[in-house]
């Protein structure tokens, strides 16, 4: 059928859905939909890491492949440091950033490299805001309470406290750089209410809130002509004697030649890993999503946690075809944006967390209550024009500008055509174990922002993200910058590789995988 | 369990994969009609290292010309948001070596005047409207830099709030102005001198620096986990 005609179903019954309220799940009911539908829960995308600090645990085979791959760095590499620097940040988006700005302020020598250019990243994508405590009715304790029930009670308390206390000094920061919030009639940070939160805490820039912090971010880099290293990707890390971490050794990917960078500490912020592309997952990440640093941390010894949960974002769009896994802002849910299956109905409240919105829309396809594309995609809709409907002309174009316009692209007009989306890989709800100043068990070695886990527990809630990048790149910077000033640079070595290596062979793992990835394999091979 | 086939959008394009031609930095390439520039690279076997970023539409990594079938017109696009079809020519924007002042926003004495210190060449726009015409996030850049200039910072840091920084303004400015270099400057300046200072957020930091929260926090971290279970569940 011709995709107006479908979506006539959404338009013949906006005005009976605008009547309703559906209830959020009773705690067992979450439960028990969670355990059938989301993906975290298929058996069989899951395996044990063999060896390593996390062997034994489960995580999915993507990653445990990568975990267990080998390091293109031969035991007799020669580490003659290229440059010397007392913080090194590996990493680009919003925590690297952040990072390096704090570290150079305490008055330490800084060198940032990324993979691609400064800012390519997921945090330039985040468009639904950034969670802090500022209206008179919220508070910091009432922000912890919402994370932990949105992480299933399993987030790390401590990181969890820190972050929420520290939110409102970060907004000051962030304002004292000029970046644009979104203010109410009397000055004040305006407030959006986000999935799975009690209160409206959401502090936005349109639907530019990343955007606008890493334009802001970025330039503030430059100014402050902090040492910049593009188009280098971090391939392994080196140790001293003592396995403290000591460095990195970089590819340059214009000349293909290594650099080595001795540094009395490393700062992993390497973001995320969408484009592992998990269970055959689209997703909603940038082109260098491919979960470099937490193999580089695990082989120096690291402990990761909570690496076998993930989250899938509740809309992905699914038509068309070119914008397939990009993101639908939740910021259309917050704003009263129904999800309707093919019969008009609405399935779930659609400011349930995100885990139980996205089980509930795998759920409604896999009974039957989809629209397929003829690709071969499934979804259901979300019901864009209601906002409209309900907050008057003209919402859709000044709230979601970005949204309206990536649409308008493929000729789509989202404020008449209701969207069609499905749950897309967006966010490693784990990642490398950090302490309150964001390092982890290998003394030197810091990890900040979405490489990093424990925070957010097994379901970050939205928002959560850009503030734990700012606060713990903060932290990672201040920490490691104080700690420079009074401690000599340590011996470059690969010497944690000949163990990693021997464990590997002990384990039968020679899979042939060489990690990090670096960039995920889209060039078509010669067929 | 069966879905029922009315339920089904039409997409003939996709199910037929008809292929295009296509010419990318002059060349010809056969690529299926309707997928994004940048997956037209990777399909015609380019390994793409510069030229993507987010893939999202957001960094301005993948910004390229292109022209259609028989129109001279060239214009600009984010590669990763631009549907290939048959007859295309396109072409990735190299680097563009623009200049970009440096400054400490914080300490600013008087930003609106210190733009023509930084920026000297933002006044000497010749209202060409080239800027304007290439910018693929449709900002009109042209009155931007105008706006500036005038001290009109509110405008322009709404007006340059969707820009991705592609830097596909500046080649073609006949003033060596950097208009998104410009604009940022002026953003900043917005947020960082000319807007109202938060007192919501001030008295937020103090009652936190002053312990005001303190015993709740006692009171919650003192719970046992299946008491914290109990107290999550009873906010709404
Ligand atoms: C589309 C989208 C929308 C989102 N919306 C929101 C939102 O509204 N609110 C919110 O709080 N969160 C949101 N998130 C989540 C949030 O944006 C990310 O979790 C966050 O930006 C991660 O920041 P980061 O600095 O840790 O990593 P990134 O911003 O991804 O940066 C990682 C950097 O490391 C570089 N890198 C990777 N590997 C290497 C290597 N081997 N060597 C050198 N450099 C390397 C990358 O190129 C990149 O520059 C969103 C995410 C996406 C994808
Ligand atoms: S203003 Fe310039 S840099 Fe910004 S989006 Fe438009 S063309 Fe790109
Ligand atoms: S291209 Fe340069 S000269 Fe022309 S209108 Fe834009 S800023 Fe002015
Ligand atoms: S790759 Fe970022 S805008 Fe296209």
């Amino acid at each position: 059928m011709d995709v107006h005609a479908l979506q006539q179903i959404v338009h013949g019954t906006r005005d009976a859905r605008r009547k309703q309220t559906l209830p959020k799940f009773s705690p067992a009911d979450r439960d028990q939909l969670i355990h059938k539908y989301h993906p975290d829960y298929r058996e069989r995308a899951y395996r044990p890491i063999r060896f390593g600090p996390n062997g034994g645990d489960k995580t999915v085979v993507e990653l445990a492949s990568l975990l267990e791959g080998d390091s293109s760095i031969a035991d007799e590499f020669d580490l003659t440091a290229d440059y010397t620097t007392d913080v090194l940040v590996v990493g680009g988006g919003g925590a690297g950033c952040a990072a390096a700005l704090h570290a150079h302020t305490s008055g330490a020598k800084v060198i940032l490299a990324t993979k691609l250019r400064l800012g390519d990243s997921n945090s330039v994508m985040a468009q639904g805001g950034m969670q802090i405590s500022v209206a008179p009715g919220d508070s910091p304790v009432t922000h912890f309470v919402d994370t932990l029930k949105g992480g299933h009670m399993q987030n790390d308390h401590q990181l969890l406290k820190v972050m929420v206390e520290e939110g409102p000094s970060i907004a000051k920061w962030l304002l004292s750089l000029g970046v644009l919030f979104d203010r109410d009639g009397d000055g004040n940070l305006h407030v959006k209410k986000g999935g799975g939160s009690s209160k409206p805490r959401l502090l936005t820039c349109s639907d530019y809130t990343g955007l606008e912090i890493m334009r802001v971010l970025k330039d503030e880099v430059l100014n402050q002509n902090i040492q910049l290293l593009e188009f280098c990707a971090a391939v392994e890390l080196t140790s001293d004697e003592k396995g403290n971490c000591t460095g990195a050794i970089f590819k340059d990917l214009d000349n293909h030649r290594h650099v080595v960078v001795a540094a009395k500490s490393v700062i992993l912020a390497t973001g995320g890993i969408g484009r592992l592309h998990i269970q055959g997952f689209p997703t909603s990440n940038h082109y260098g999503a491919t979960g470099d640093g937490l193999c580089l941390a695990y082989r120096l010894g690291a402990k990761l946690t909570q690496i076998d949960t993930f989250q899938y974002h509740p809309s992905g769009a699914v038509y068309p075809e070119q914008l397939i896994g990009a993101l639908v802002t939740e910021g259309i849910r917050s704003e009263g944006g129904h999800l309707v299956n093919a019969k008009g109905e609405r399935f779930v409240n659609e400011l349930d967390t995100r885990d139980v919105v996205s089980s509930s829309i795998i759920r409604e396809c896999e009974e039957g209550r989809g629209i397929r594309t003829m690709s071969g995609r499934v979804g259901v809709w979300l019901d864009t024009p209601l906002l409209d409907a309900e907050h008057g002309p003209g919402t859709l174009e000044k709230h979601f500008p970005a949204m309206m316009l990536q649409f308008d692209r493929f000729g789509i007009d989202i404020s008449k055509d209701p969207v069609l989306i499905y749950p897309t890989l967006h966010y490693q709800n784990g990642g490398v174990k950090i302490d309150t100043n964001s390092e982890t068990n290998v003394h030197n070695l810091f990890v900040a922002g979405e490489a990093s886990g424990g925070l957010h527990g097994r379901n970050r809630l939205m928002g959560n993200s850009l503030l734990d990048l700012m606060v713990f790149g903060k932290r990672s910077g201040l920490t490691a910058a104080v700690r420079a000033a009074a401690m000599p640079q340590g011996k470059l070595t690969v010497g944690h590789l000949k163990g990693f290596r021997a464990e590997a062979k002990k384990h039968g793992s020679s899979n042939g995988i060489v990690s990090p990835m670096i960039l995920p394999a889209y060039t078509r091979k010669e067929s | 369990m069966a879905q029922e086939d009315t339920n089904i959008i039409d997409q003939p394009e996709v199910i037929r994969h008809k292929m295009v031609t296509v010419e990318i930095a002059g060349k010809k390439y056969e690529v299926p009609e309707g997928i994004t520039i940048i997956k037209a690279l990777w399909y015609s076997g380019q390994e793409v290292v510069r030229g993507a970023g987010c893939l999202g539409g957001f960094c301005g990594a993948c910004a390229a010309y292109y022209r259609t079938k028989d129109d001279p017109k060239v214009r600009t696009c984010l590669a990763c948001q631009m549907a290939v079809q048959d007859g295309m020519s396109i072409t990735m924007m190299p680097p563009f070596p623009a200049r970009k002042a440096t400054y400490d926003i914080q300490t600013l004495k008087d930003p609106k005047q210190d733009l023509f210190n930084l920026y000297p060449e933002a006044p000497l726009c010749r209202n060409c409207n080239a800027c304007t015409e290439a910018c693929p996030q449709k900002i009109d850049v042209r009155e931007g830099v105008w706006k500036a200039v005038f001290g009109d910072f509110k405008s322009v840091s709404e007006m340059f709030m969707d820009c991705v920084m592609c830097g596909m303004c500046t080649p073609v400015c006949i003033a060596d102005i950097a208009p998104n270099l410009v604009a940022l400057y002026v953003s900043r300046a917005q947020g960082a001198h000319f807007t109202e200072k938060p007192l919501g957020l001030d008295a937020r930091i103090k009652e936190i620096q002053d312990g005001r929260f303190d015993d709740e926090w006692a009171t919650i971290l003192k719970m046992s986990e299946k008491e914290l279970a109990d107290h999550c569940a009873t906010v709404k």
